[in-house]
């Protein structure tokens, strides 16, 4: 515990706990699951996003720490000298299992990464609390701390019409899980427009621009960030709807391509993703030291003129 | 920031209310009007969102004076702020008493929980036209309860206990209510000269209103002794009192006051919580109501012994005769030097004001009151870091609520000795609880640790005529139930707890035979489901699916049901943000296990 790591500039400590058994040593202000990966531990995760201060909403990561009267969350509780930590204990793996069925319920993962897998290890069936409401269009209407009281015949969720009110992207709420990451993204953590928020209380929480207006009445700039760090198909081009709702997207075809933005002096990193010749839709890499997956508008949207091809 | 407000404008009477609290915008940016100086500067940023923790009184005074928040005066209330329109109205939609859609100036809210529809008050289905359903009024000696809010400048708020359906529905048509009567009726035990009470000892005894009478029943008499002993000192008496945090949690207060005092970040900042919400809870509005003072001179001292300069006191915002009281006691208190620079020539300073909560039981968890008084959704924040350390504008923060504070007094009077010696080992001093239900006289009552449930019920008259005891509610809803065969367990921290239970903030609700046990439970899945913030999955999701699987159990019990809601409980507990979802099923749980209310 007393050996120091050098980082650049900054003097960091190392620091030794125990993981599953196993004694590892990372650097101070590391989380746990940080620590967990760096030793090859799987721990799922589905509100953590690599630019993003975690928000911990999820509850899919919980760990044991000894001591701790509860689980703790390991995308955002740091590394502690001497802290013992379990990562496949019954609590863990009930935990995970509830929360897997607990979003499969409420919410459509269909296109959120690694579900189906981790609802088969973790035995998560979320049809077992019964059969589902259908969809609703008044989410955003909600009376906060009031609800009808359920009669229990099936089971409410947040299914709802797609929200399509530009050309740019769409917004398919049914698919949210309320990681918080786009309103980060688009507030004090990235774009600093505060184009959307958090509102409503309870299972009625949303991200909503002020009273539900369309994203062209509200701040929204299209920087298209919100869409980048989404981790469950909730944001989305609206290139890559259309192709879905036509059963044309065809991702496993599809190539990724990087290269620079070519608007501005930044340079921006861009990873065009490529079906049949055609630009599909554009990201950038999260890891880059200048954008950290972030574009505006022009670097996000606006390839079209790389396809316009003579006939 | 580069605001974008959309073309909806406020009214007059928006505008006023806005500049009711911060004052009329300077230029044009802020939503005054365009000078030939605005097209060449324009201040805004950081100094303007320095304000933000002005957001919850500014939509509350628009609340209260138009009776609902409109685009335009969101947007309003974005220039002047500097605040996005859309994090505002995140803000805005997070709690209950705030409106975003038009709705009549006139809100009668009727109280639909557990002590309520114990006691005959109306359902949720019930309720005549022109009322809605509230969660507790914490006004359950009084039951059935009913708050009437009507917009206007200034607003009138009124609590009407109890209240009859007749009544109610005259409510709805445009009746007011009578003053409410004196809160002395609410501490059955003054009338009783033999009790030598404390906590409860000048409620009654003292005009609420008039700080002269207050000193002269010992008022800050306990003040000048803190000053006279120094801060170290004092905390050192709290210490050895051995008293823990009244709010539920039970956390070593004076183990609290120390990390405060010892922190090396300045400013210092002491909350008093007193968001008191939990169904069955009240003996912080009867504190409040009656003996106003003491709470703001336990603040002073506590404030003095942490090093804090400013001070809130977080108000539950449905206790309209609380507020009233208590910013009187606050208002009194600065005129007579109690309050403000160099206090009784000690060279120590000390603001205090309060922040009034606008309906929400989870701002009472102490990290959600940080959010909330800063002008944020009163969302939890993760531990760690604790309170202590970083807490309502990032700085160390004391929370302590206001029984724990009100039992400083007479620490620092009497010595913190003095106090342990009262009570068991395990729970020490004097507590407050908060009987409701079918006891003869239900009200709040001081007593000694180590008293037992049977003697508790006996000194609030026992049982009224006709009724049976069928299940005690200890702690309220986050708390659990106990039987008719656990009238002798102690009320005591460690007995309660052994038992399965706890003692949470003192509630202990009555339930005679009348009672529908599986609506209590319903009621309590329903309370839970408004509740909680939304936050974190186990318990935004868990506490609807709790809800879904007791209305179906209400229908004809299934073993699966029961094995599920005994894994949401575990899940809700184990993975939960914040206490809120870590006992949603603790009651429900009791009354499964213990009361087998849905045994087949």
């Amino acid at each position: 515990m007393s050996t120091q790591v050098t980082t650049g500039l900054h003097i960091r400590r190392s620091v030794q706990l125990t993981i599953d058994g196993q004694s590892v040593t990372v650097a101070e202000g590391e989380t746990i699951l940080s620590a967990c990966r760096t030793m090859g531990t799987e721990i799922p995760t589905l509100c953590f996003g690599d630019t993003i201060t975690p928000k911990n909403a999820c509850r899919v990561c919980m760990v044991e720490v000894e001591g701790s009267r509860v689980l703790v969350p390991s995308c955002s509780r740091k590394v502690e000298p001497g802290m013992v930590v379990r990562t496949d204990t019954e609590r863990t793996d009930h935990s995970r299992k509830l929360v897997l069925e607990l979003l499969g319920s409420s919410v459509d993962l269909s296109l959120t990464k690694n579900v189906a897998r981790w609802n088969s290890e973790y035995e998560a069936e979320p049809i077992r609390f019964g059969k589902p409401a259908a969809p609703t269009n008044d989410r955003d209407e909600a009376t906060t701390g009031h609800h009808h009281v359920a009669d229990g015949s099936s089971v409410v969720n947040v299914l709802q019409p797609v929200k399509i009110d530009n050309e740019l992207y769409v917004r398919d709420y049914s698919k949210c899980i309320m990681c918080y990451q786009c309103v980060d993204a688009c507030g004090e953590q990235w774009q600093n427009t505060f184009a959307i928020g958090v509102a409503g209380r309870g299972f009625d929480i949303r991200i909503s621009t002020e009273f539900n207006v369309d994203l062209t009445d509200s701040a929204c700039v299209y920087c298209g960030n919100c869409i980048q760090v989404c981790p469950t198909g909730a944001l989305m081009f609206t290139s890559e709807y259309n192709m879905r709702e036509a059963g044309t997207w065809k991702e496993e075809e599809q190539t990724q391509t990087d290269t620079i933005c070519p608007y501005c002096g930044v340079g921006c990193s861009l990873t065009l993703h490529v079906q049949d010749n055609e630009i599909v839709k554009v990201t950038s890499p999260s890891d880059h030291s200048v954008t950290h997956g972030n574009l505006c508008i022009k670097g996000r949207f606006g390839f079209q003129h790389v396809q316009n091809r003579a006939e | 920031m580069d605001l974008k407000v959309n073309s909806s404008v406020a009214t007059r009477d928006e505008r006023d209310a806005v500049d009711s609290v911060l004052g009329k915008p300077t230029q044009y940016t802020q939503g005054g009007t365009r000078t030939e100086q605005d097209l060449r500067i324009s201040r805004a940023g950081e100094a303007l969102r320095n304000l933000r923790h002005m957001l919850l009184p500014t939509l509350h005074a628009v609340n209260d004076h138009i009776g609902w928040i409109s685009r335009g005066s969101i947007n309003y209330i974005a220039q002047q702020l500097d605040v996005a329109p859309a994090e505002i109205y995140g803000v805005a939609s997070f709690y209950a008493l705030f409106s975003t859609t038009e709705r009549p100036k006139r809100q009668v809210h009727v109280c639909i929980d557990l002590a309520c529809r114990a006691m005959g008050g109306l359902r949720e289905d019930e309720l005549p036209e022109g009322t809605h359903p509230s969660p507790c009024l914490g006004t359950c000696e009084r039951a059935p309860a009913v708050l009437v809010i009507e917009a206007g400048n200034p607003a009138r708020h009124e609590v009407l206990a109890p209240a009859t359906p007749v009544q109610i529905n005259a409510l709805a048509k445009g009746a007011w209510p009578e003053a409410e009567p004196s809160i002395v009726s609410a501490t059955p035990q003054a009338d009783d000269d033999s009790t030598k009470l404390v906590l409860l000892g000048r409620i009654g005894k003292v005009d609420p209103l008039s700080i002269t009478d207050y000193q002269q029943h010992g008022g800050f008499v306990a003040l000048r002794k803190a000053i006279q002993l120094g801060a170290t000192s004092v905390i050192d008496e709290v210490n050895a009192s051995g008293l823990v945090g009244r709010g539920g949690a039970a956390f070593p207060t004076g183990r609290k006051w120390g990390a405060v005092a010892g922190q090396p970040a300045f400013p210092h900042y002491s909350i008093c919580n007193a968001d008191e919400s939990e169904p069955g809870t009240f003996k912080d509005r009867v504190i409040m109501e009656g003996d106003p003072f003491a709470l703001v001179e336990a603040m002073i001292i506590a404030s003095f012994a942490t090093g804090c300069e400013q001070g809130f006191i977080y108000l539950r915002g449905e206790y309209p005769r609380a507020i009233r009281n208590v910013q009187n006691a606050i208002n009194e208190s600065k005129k007579q030097g109690f309050l403000g620079d160099n206090i009784l020539g000690s060279g120590f300073n000390f603001a205090l004001s309060i922040v009034r909560g606008a309906g929400a039981y989870i701002c009472g968890e102490e990290t959600a009151i940080f959010n909330s008084i800063e002008g944020y959704r009163g969302e939890p924040r993760n531990k760690p870091p604790f309170p202590v350390e970083v807490g309502v504008f990032g700085k160390p923060t004391l929370v302590n609520n206001v029984e724990t504070l009100v039992n400083v007094l007479s620490i620092v009077n009497d010595g913190g000795a003095t106090y342990a010696a009262l009570g068991t080992e395990g729970s020490k001093g004097r507590k407050l609880f908060c009987l409701s239900g079918a006891v003869t006289k239900p009200g709040i009552y001081e007593v000694e640790f180590g008293i037992t449930l049977r003697q508790l019920i006996d000194l609030a008259g026992g049982l009224r005529s006709g009724s049976t005891l069928q299940a005690i509610l200890l702690g309220g809803a986050a708390g659990g139930f106990v039987g008719p065969d656990d009238l002798d367990l102690p009320l005591t921290m460690e007995a309660t707890h052994a038992a399965g239970s706890s003692l949470g903030s003192g509630v202990v609700m009555v339930l005679d035979q009348s009672v529908d046990m599986v609506d209590q439970l319903r009621r309590i899945a329903a309370f839970f489901r408004d509740e909680s913030c939304g936050q974190c999955v186990p318990c935004r999701v868990g506490t609807v699916r709790q809800e879904e699987i007791i209305s179906r159990l209400a229908q004809g019990v299934q073993s699966q049901d029961i094995e599920m809601l005994r894994e949401l409980g575990t899940v809700m507990r184990d993975a939960s943000i914040c206490g809120l979802g870590q006992t949603a099923n603790s009651a429900i749980d009791s009354a499964i296990n213990k009361l087998k209310v849905f045994a087949q």
